[in-house]
């Protein structure tokens, strides 16, 4: 009982993260600050969705299965961020100064 | 709580919806760009809307497929596109509105008769599913989308592979394989593909195993590997001159050959075509699987680079 | 009402806008979106159709019938492209002729 408590609190903390995250890219004002947004909230709520979810699993290699899935994720959000930043450099977009 | 039941209706509207906003916007975007990026989204809500509908199997290949390597064609034809193509060209990118409107109330008409084809078709049938579970024992494998690909629909599969085989000489005579230039890489893509590329070798030929029991088999794998092959390319890889002869030729046939192969030979056995003899069919199928993934991954990723080497 | 039933009439709808998107057009890329929108309808809607039975496991038919039917999709999508480029690298247009188009 409890654990399924907690395993429901982190998946609503981790949706919470994805609302911000999506709010972050329809609002923030250029590409730069949209990827701030959407790397680092949306990896943050993925992460806490995945732990919810290992608390369900119904076998150590289901979860571990789970969190790799959240490694890979992490690496290709990275590398994927890193990617549109540096073409958005080289296109010579400047960074929003509010 | 007895609305709690109609959330997952509620989720499944919102999906449907989605869907069709997506695909509309992907089709009248007036920036190319932008509506080949719609595109890419619309495959992935596609893949969660086949997980809703308990189709495991359709939903890896839509997304390995349907949304990555597809959206990797796309863009990649775009890109090739994009430097003589004139932005002033869109001004006349539809077909002019006396001719629209037409051609909009004649689908909505159509449609409209479909859409009450289908509600009134809703009553539960049995389909096929009672046959398959009869045969199952015999067919050599213990899932069932397996058992139709490779046993009891073998020739859909084999006639499948030869149109896979026969679209890449189609690309292949069209064009010649464009020369990469010695420019590096993005560094973190190419550490990424370092990563990944092992690891999308190692879970292809998982799926090739699980498929025998659960969902996977010989066409997610081949997915797997043929995106495994793009995203080399894409960080600067390139096939040694030496294996762009003879040898990959011999891997982008091996699928087709093998299973043509096994299929006949089973006539000496006084089986009928693509019929394997009793207790042979979990081997024969594992082998064509096998060479089957081989060759739907090389023609994917060959189908990518585009142009004969 | 049910969650299938939606997703088949989703299928009908995809199926509706890829035709107009395939018929109204003009760039050949879009005209290539348009064909995978339909062929995506159509791939849903068969699988609908086949879950009407509620709570049974999936017909595993169909779906084999889709997944293979993905693959030649994708396989049709990179042959388009080529020849659509190839259209551009011989005449310099990206779109069919019209019959009023001088050239």
């Amino acid at each position: 009982m409890l654990v399924s408590l907690l395993s429901v609190a982190l998946l609503v903390a981790g949706a919470v993260f994805f609302l911000a995250g999506t709010l972050g890219l329809l609002r923030f004002p250029d590409v730069y600050t949209r990827l701030h947004a959407l790397t680092k909230a949306d990896n943050l709520g993925l992460g806490l969705m995945v732990l919810g979810l290992m608390l369900q699993a119904e076998s150590l290699a289901a979860a571990g299965k789970l969190l790799f899935i959240w490694l890979l994720l992490l690496a290709a959000s990275a590398t994927a961020g890193q990617l549109v930043a540096s073409w958005a450099q080289g296109k010579g977009i400047a960074p929003w100064r509010g | 709580m007895a609305w709690l039941s109609l959330l997952p209706l509620a989720i499944d509207l919102v999906l449907a919806l989605t869907l069709l906003w997506l695909a509309w916007r992907a089709l009248t975007s007036p920036d190319l760009f932008r509506a080949v990026v719609l595109f890419i989204a619309l495959g992935l809500v596609l893949g969660l809307v086949w997980v809703r509908l308990d189709a495991v199997d359709i939903a890896l290949a839509e997304i390995a497929l349907g949304a990555g390597v597809t959206g990797a064609l796309l863009l990649a034809a775009l890109a090739k596109l994009q430097p003589a193509e004139s932005q002033t060209d869109e001004v006349a990118m539809m077909a002019p509105i006396a001719l629209r409107l037409p051609i909009a109330l004649l689908l909505i008409a159509l449609l409209t008769g479909l859409g009450l084809v289908v509600w009134q078709l809703w009553v539960p049938a049995p389909g096929l599913s009672n046959l398959v579970d009869a045969r199952l024992d015999e067919a050599g494998v213990a899932y069932p989308v397996t058992a139709v690909l490779l046993n009891f629909r073998g020739y859909d599969t084999l006639l499948e592979l030869a149109v896979l085989l026969l679209a890449l000489i189609g690309v292949w005579s069209l064009s010649t394989a464009p020369h990469l230039g010695d420019e590096e890489p993005e560094p973190a893509l190419a550490a990424l593909s370092r990563l990944l590329a092992p690891l999308m070798i190692l879970v292809a030929a998982y799926l090739v195993w699980v498929g025998a029991y659960a969902p996977g088999g010989a066409f997610q794998a081949g997915s797997v590997l043929g995106a495994a092959g793009v995203l080399l390319r894409l960080s600067g890889w390139r096939l040694s001159l030496s294996a762009t002869g003879w040898p990959l030729r011999l891997v982008l046939v091996l699928g087709v050959a093998v299973f043509a192969f096994i299929g006949l030979a089973v006539i000496g056995f006084g089986q009928p075509l693509l019929g394997y003899p009793q207790g042979w069919a979990k081997p024969a199928i594992l082998t064509i699987e096998l060479a089957a993934t081989l060759s739907i991954g090389a023609i994917l990723a060959a189908l990518f680079i585009g142009g004969r080497p | 009402m049910n969650s299938v039933l939606v997703f088949a009439l989703a299928g009908v709808g995809l199926i509706g806008l890829g035709l107009y998107g395939l018929l109204v057009q003009r760039h050949l890329l879009r005209k290539v979106l348009a064909f995978n929108v339909i062929s995506s309808g159509i791939f849903l809607l068969l699988a609908g159709l086949a879950r009407r039975a509620p709570g049974a496991e999936p017909d595993p038919v169909p779906q084999a019938m889709v997944l293979t039917g993905i693959v030649v999709a994708v396989a049709a999508t990179a042959l388009a492209l080529a020849m659509m480029l190839a259209l551009r690298s011989a005449t310099g247009r990206t779109r069919l002729k019209d019959h009023g188009d001088e050239d």
